[in-house]
């Protein structure tokens, strides 16, 4: 496992927002975290890079307890995609580069500007490398982000809603590509969303969120109708689109 | 053509890089040339030729006591002053993250000043002993600048209150500062009616900023600072290209935040009261240089810290000049230069500028 997480418990001012949180990650695989607003996923994202500390449990990154680490040795092994994203006057080749921060001592080196050569080839970017990001489609900056977050060389890469504000296709590539790295760099990859048939066609695993703790860890077959109505409170069917299992609500 | 692209990526980020450092070269040489001219400027009937060969040491001639003890000093205070403030603006506008800021909108400035007044008034460190023309003397230079750092920190302790606790806008940042800069402008006021003439006039000294007043005592202390603070900026610019992409972000690639913010305030704030103490209150060059040069170079701070300082050394150098020639043997304030330089900027930013690109 490359992720293990343990008995996670945050509560903010005194309000428990996340209890008894467990599950853990192998190598190259996507984990969704679902729920409703409010359940506590970006908080447990957030858990999970120590933005912020949760008051008990552990986090285990490989063989390294998490919370032992500064913040600097945390960059250096989890990525992290916020839900928001600040357009710079940056060039897409220096957003990228700055993902080598937590490896670059003074300065750049060679081997820093080919990985990021390396990973804006991966994501179709090389011909956007010289352009500012201010100039750039909403589509277009979420893959430099996740780009940047990948020239980090994570083991761990942590994604909050990487596709809200995307189309349909620009939706559809991000997690594309995140799933693409997850399985060629054989790295980990937890990300928050919001679409439930996104979900279902790019994760491997899923974590469902309700009350503050974990009502549901695991494969494809804990995504039921019972499950999904009991997280959300709606009740829904669970279909098969050719090889794609896709959730639809109920008329109530 | 594709391929030859994506080959060619770390070779045309080179040559764009290369252009900035070329351009950031350009701009130190257009430095040096109006620096040289600022010496030669004035009623001693100087060539540049002359300066070059005094500053050398060639010619040991009768310009030595014009050139190395009235203009030299002037123009490497108003060089130094103006890339400390410069900086200082263009590293608070990203700790703070609001373009509006800079040691002079957020009322750090007038804090200084102050700071300065009440050192000379209530603890003597001023001009009471000295005699006959020059009333402003400091007999004290670190007990002056000392309590003109009490006075920018205790205006950046607020500015931080407000943007960290209460999250405020950055035009609000700015009503703060203005707050901030009429109470510490009211405090200095006061004091004035509790000083004797020769205090007073060294208090509304500090009130209109003026390059020539610096010793190269004072010249040394502020070259220091300036100094030791860039360089730790330099150091940091990583960090502060991190903090420019959100604080989660930053926060997710390793970034102590609160450190940074704290410590670049801090420096920021230092800068400001040491250009403050030797020189007074001049606006704006913290707004304008950074501004400037994010607008040519982008935001990169491994370039835009120290193409920001260089060009706020040029601004005010390039101020003082204008100030000391255009209706000579009359000096403006040169303060008044860079009020005229700086505030259509501020206004075309606080119109929403700075979010349009």
């Amino acid at each position: 496992m490359i992720l293990t997480v343990d008995g996670v418990e945050f509560s903010y001012n005194g309000h428990p927002v996340l209890r008894g949180i467990n599950f853990a990650v192998a190598r190259g695989e996507v984990v969704s975290i679902l729920g409703n607003n409010g359940a506590g996923k970006s908080t447990l994202l957030k858990c999970l890079n120590k933005i912020l500390k949760p008051q008990r449990g552990s986090v285990l990154i490989e063989d390294d307890a998490l919370y032992r680490l500064n913040r600097l040795q945390i960059a250096q092994r989890v990525g992290y995609v916020a839900q928001k994203y600040e357009s710079t006057r940056f060039t897409v080749f220096d957003a990228v580069l700055l993902g080598r921060k937590p490896h670059i001592k003074w300065e750049a080196t060679a081997k820093d500007l080919e990985i990021v050569r390396r990973v804006l080839k991966q994501l179709g970017l090389e011909a956007f490398s010289l352009r500012y990001l201010d100039e750039l489609s909403g589509g277009e900056l979420q893959k430099v982000v996740i780009a940047r977050a990948l020239a980090q060389e994570p083991r761990v890469l942590l994604l909050d809603e990487p596709t809200s504000n995307l189309d349909l296709k620009n939706q559809l590539e991000v997690l594309k590509t995140v799933r693409k790295a997850a399985h060629e760099q054989n790295i980990a990859a937890v990300v928050v969303m919001h679409d439930l048939n996104l979900a279902l066609r790019f994760s491997d695993k899923f974590l469902l969120l309700k009350n503050k703790t974990t009502f549901a860890c695991g494969g494809m077959e804990i995504i039921t109708p019972e499950n999904i109505a009991g997280v959300y409170g709606v009740p829904v069917a669970v279909e098969k689109m050719g090889a794609v299992p896709v959730i639809v609500p109920l008329p109530v | 053509m594709r391929q030859a692209t994506m080959e060619n990526v770390p070779e045309s980020y080179l040559k764009y890089t290369r252009r900035k450092l070329l351009m950031i070269s350009l701009l130190i040489l257009l430095t040096a040339v109006v620096g040289v001219y600022a010496i030669n400027a004035g009623s001693a009937d100087l060539s540049p030729a002359q300066v070059l060969m005094t500053l050398f040491g060639v010619e040991q001639g009768r310009f030595n006591v014009i050139i190395w003890n009235i203009r030299l000093p002037r123009v490497l205070s108003a060089l130094v002053a103006g890339a400390g403030l410069s900086v200082a603006g263009c590293v608070m506008q990203n700790i703070l993250r609001n373009p509006l800021a800079s040691p002079f909108t957020l009322g750090i400035s007038q804090g200084a000043a102050c700071g300065a007044a009440v050192a000379i008034i209530a603890l003597g460190a001023g001009s009471t002993g000295s005699t006959g023309a020059d009333a402003v003397a400091i007999n004290n230079p670190y007990l002056v600048t000392f309590s003109a750092f009490l006075g920018a920190m205790a205006a950046t302790m607020v500015v931080l209150f407000l943007a960290r606790f209460k999250g405020v806008t950055p035009e609000a940042m700015v009503l703060a500062g203005v707050a901030l800069g009429s109470l510490f402008s009211a405090v200095t006021v006061v004091l004035q009616y509790f000083a004797s003439d020769v205090q007073v006039a060294s208090i509304v000294f500090w009130t209109f900023g003026d390059v020539s007043r610096a010793s190269w005592c004072d010249l040394e202390i502020l070259a220091v600072v300036t100094g030791a603070a860039l360089f730790y900026f330099m150091a940091n610019r990583w960090n502060y290209n991190a903090l420019a992409s959100g604080e989660e972000t930053a926060k997710g690639l390793g970034v102590d935040v609160e450190k940074i913010r704290l410590t670049g305030m801090f420096l920021a704030s230092l800068i400001t009261a040491v250009a403050v103490s030797f020189l007074g209150i001049i606006g704006f060059i913290g707004l304008v240089g950074p501004h400037m040069m994010r607008r040519i170079l982008g935001g990169d701070h491994r370039f835009l810290i120290p193409a920001a300082s260089v060009a706020g050394g040029l601004l005010l150098l390039a101020a003082d000049t204008v100030a000391r020639t255009v209706i000579a043997p009359v000096v403006l304030p040169v303060g008044a230069i860079t009020s005229f330089m700086g505030a259509p900027l501020f206004l075309y930013l606080l119109a929403g500028g700075y979010g349009r690109r």
